[in-house]
């Protein structure tokens, strides 16, 4: 018997010594043939869902444009982009370099760029004449230092407002018409809590809240005020932020109570079920309501965050060049792909997003992206932080933990002496 | 001399491949590690300057890090307890003697042939918060049975959130320390009770001055084995709640660091990982050297 025993104590002991192991990556590292000159290498995070249905179109386009030329897909699948970007870093820092890899456009480049690992690319805007037929502020906020240093390939809103429509004409507050600022939403969240619905405001984890908060800022301190946010010239301690930090603080009294543990889906479930009348999400939630059978204007609906009509708060996905890409020419190929009329419309039909180019027929689009094409073509472009838009990866890292923190402890002096210390850190 | 060669050149010539791959894979890293904690390398920008331990007293400073700790001692405490109270009570109970002793020990080891990944994933739904209409997991079946008032917030509460992360570690680890226990329990001789209970000894007696001493070497290795998995708790928390403020540990407070390119930060988290890790180990190892010395 004590034999026995022992054996089992063995066995265990090896057992946790196995699920030790078992941790490792599993990620796969493809190395490119650098031999084949007529091939293209492309990193990207876009491995399951619409996203991938997005780059098997692109993919298609590009065979069209370049028959010559090889796509080798280099994707690393899972956890929203954060692998990828753990393998690129390594990648970059071998001097093995992707011929091109997907990066959020924006500020979120602002790391590479001061490593100089990325190649300046307004030679190829020009040559493309991509500066005529992409907005011009989404030009101002894609240029650092005079040079750009992406190709966006698809364009998202994250100051979008999701309504359910039925919830809101229970409580006799109707859905079609936009409050005109915070205060009169906060009004109507109250109102609809007063009717007896629990959480009027769905919300989710971390990076939904930071994205709410911005939206907030974005309200009170108006485009220029927010824009100003990340160049120094608004002070994260000015009352324009105190307001917001204020206002951001009584919405979270309507939110759900379990907002901290469910992602943006899950938070955007609680909205179609009926269970909360409003959700601040990005434009990529349209696909979760059109998957639950509802339309678009009776079933629910959409507006700007009150505040915000009249901005449009962008992120994109974009392309780079890196320095040192293995096959140059055939990069440049695939950025001409990508912001073409055509690459754009074929990815972005599938993706669910809306071309950069303002030379698109919005007609061919579904109901809510007509509207956002023509926003975006109309409204001030200003750069989203959850989404690595507006601030470097570290700023906005922090700027995420002390929201995280305000969620737990309700502090707003706390929270504010938190995004001042973020700022100064950032900005040296 | 050529008999010593004989001697220890074979042995020295099959553990050389561990030795080297050791020494460059374990050791090298950590010296490269700390090497890189004591620079100025905050971003994908190689390093300038040396800054020495700059770095460390920033992070020991910093309001982040300390809560990260915190939260650490939080779940580390309950996770020690927990297992070890159960763990002990469970081996036990089977010590005493239960018919289908086979059936019961192979349920409470089965949860540790889970992954953390994979039960975080299960615990994630069962921790869930909400409540009332909406609520799932442990919740719901609270509220269902009628025991309403026991839901709760689960990991949301803002200082014993992590007590609740621990209950998945508990429930996978205690079956271990179950075993280790049991295994604790036969080795002391049936004759050393009996002599014990010839002697006119109480239960309570019994098991103060005969039992316990035996245990205390299998409960200080259960100890030392959970604590050093507390420590280094990384995959559970990602699965249940993702890298979040609230349940932040200096685990995952390092991957935050490494994914942002605060390569020097990350490494300086990693550094104090391993010194804390060494407190809890080195004493051990220490102690079980001496103790296999002095039984030669």
């Amino acid at each position: 018997m004590r034999k026995r025993m022992s054996l089992l104590v063995g066995a265990v002991a090896v057992s946790v010594a196995l699920a030790g192991c078992a941790g490792g990556n599993a990620g796969s590292e493809s190395t490119s043939d650098s031999g084949d000159e007529n091939q293209v290498e492309v990193f990207t995070w876009w491995a399951s869902g619409s996203e991938k249905v997005g780059l098997d179109a692109l993919v298609e386009v590009f065979a069209e444009q370049y028959p010559d030329i090889e796509f080798v897909n280099a994707a690393v699948a899972g956890g929203a982009g954060s692998n990828a970007k753990a393998a690129l870093a390594s990648r970059l820092e071998a001097d093995n370099p992707p011929d091109t890899f997907q990066a959020h456009a924006g500020a979120e480049l602002s790391d590479y760029i001061a490593a100089d690992q990325l190649q300046d690319l307004s030679a190829f805007y020009d040559e493309n004449g991509l500066t005529d037929v992409f907005p011009e502020s989404l030009i101002e906020r894609l240029t650092v230092d005079g040079k750009i240093y992406s190709v966006p390939s698809n364009i998202h809103r994250a100051n979008v407002t999701w309504v359910n429509s039925s919830v809101l004409d229970k409580a006799g507050i109707d859905p079609t018409k936009a409050p005109a600022d915070m205060d009169a939403w906060i009004a109507d969240l109250q109102k609809l809590k007063d009717s007896g619905v629990e959480s009027p405001l769905a919300l989710g984890t971390e990076w939904t809240q930071m994205q709410l908060l911005e939206t907030v800022l974005l309200s009170d301190l108006g485009a220029e005020g927010y824009s100003g946010l990340w160049d120094g010239t608004t002070k994260w301690d000015s009352d324009g932020v105190k307001t917001a930090v204020d206002h951001y603080s009584q919405l979270l009294g309507f939110v759900n109570s379990d907002y901290t543990g469910l992602d943006w889906d899950a938070a955007t479930q609680i909205l179609i079920d009926g269970n909360a009348g409003y959700n601040v999400m990005g434009d990529w939630a349209e696909a979760a309501f059109v998957q639950a059978g509802l339309t678009y204007d009776t079933d629910y609906t959409t507006w700007p965050v009150p505040g915000t009509e009249g901005v449009f708060d962008f992120l994109a996905d974009s392309f780079t060049l890196p320095v040192g890409a293995p096959h140059e020419a055939a990069a440049k190929d695939w950025l001409t792909t990508i912001s073409s009329a055509e690459g754009q419309k074929a990815f972005n039909l599938a993706k669910g997003s809306i071309p950069a180019r303002t030379d698109t027929d919005a007609s061919e689009y579904p109901a809510y992206q007509q509207t956002a094409i023509s926003s975006f073509a109309n409204d001030t472009v200003v750069s989203s932080l959850a989404h690595g838009a507006a601030a470097p990866i570290a700023w906005s890292a922090d700027i995420s933990s002390a929201v995280g923190k305000f969620g737990s402890d309700k502090d707003s002096d706390s929270l504010i002496k938190a995004l001042v210390a973020a700022s100064d850190k950032a900005q040296g | 001399m050529r008999k010593g060669v004989r001697n220890w050149g074979p042995p020295l010539l099959l553990i050389s491949p561990t030795i080297i791959i050791l020494g460059i894979f374990v050791y090298g890293l950590i010296a490269v590690n700390i090497q890189v904690s004591m620079t100025n390398r905050h971003s994908l920008v190689p390093a300038t300057e040396f800054v020495g331990i700059d770095n460390y007293i920033q992070l020991l400073t910093e309001d982040r890090f300390l809560h990260s700790l915190m939260n650490l001692a939080v779940f580390t405490v309950v996770f020690i307890a927990g297992t070890m109270v159960f763990g002990f009570i469970w081996a036990w109970m089977l010590d005493k003697g239960v018919g289908a002793e086979g059936i019961f020990r192979s349920v409470y080891l089965f949860p540790m042939a889970i992954s953390f990944v994979a039960s975080g994933v299960v615990w994630r739904w069962l921790l869930n918060s909400a409540e009332g209409d909406r609520a799932s997991g442990l919740n719901r079946i609270f509220e269902s049975l009628g025991l309403g008032f026991l839901q709760n917030s689960w990991w949301n509460e803002p200082i014993w959130g992590m007590a609740a992360i621990a209950m998945p570690a508990i429930w996978q680890l205690s079956g271990y320390i179950m075993a280790l226990f049991l295994a604790g329990f036969r080795g002391i001789p049936e004759e050393l009770r009996e002599a014990a209970r010839m002697d006119g000894a109480s239960e309570w007696k019994l098991y103060r001055h005969v039992i316990f001493p035996q245990l205390s070497p299998v409960a200080l290795s259960a100890l030392i084995i959970v604590s050093h998995m507390s420590l280094k708790v990384f995959d559970l928390i990602m699965a249940i709640t993702k890298s979040i403020y609230q349940t932040e540990v200096p685990a995952t407070y390092m991957w935050v660091t490494l994914t942002s390119n605060d390569y020097a930060k990350s490494a300086a988290i990693a550094t104090v990982l391993l010194i804390l890790a060494s407190v809890l180990i080195v004493p051990y190892l220490i102690h079980t050297a001496r103790a296999e010395k002095s039984n030669r």
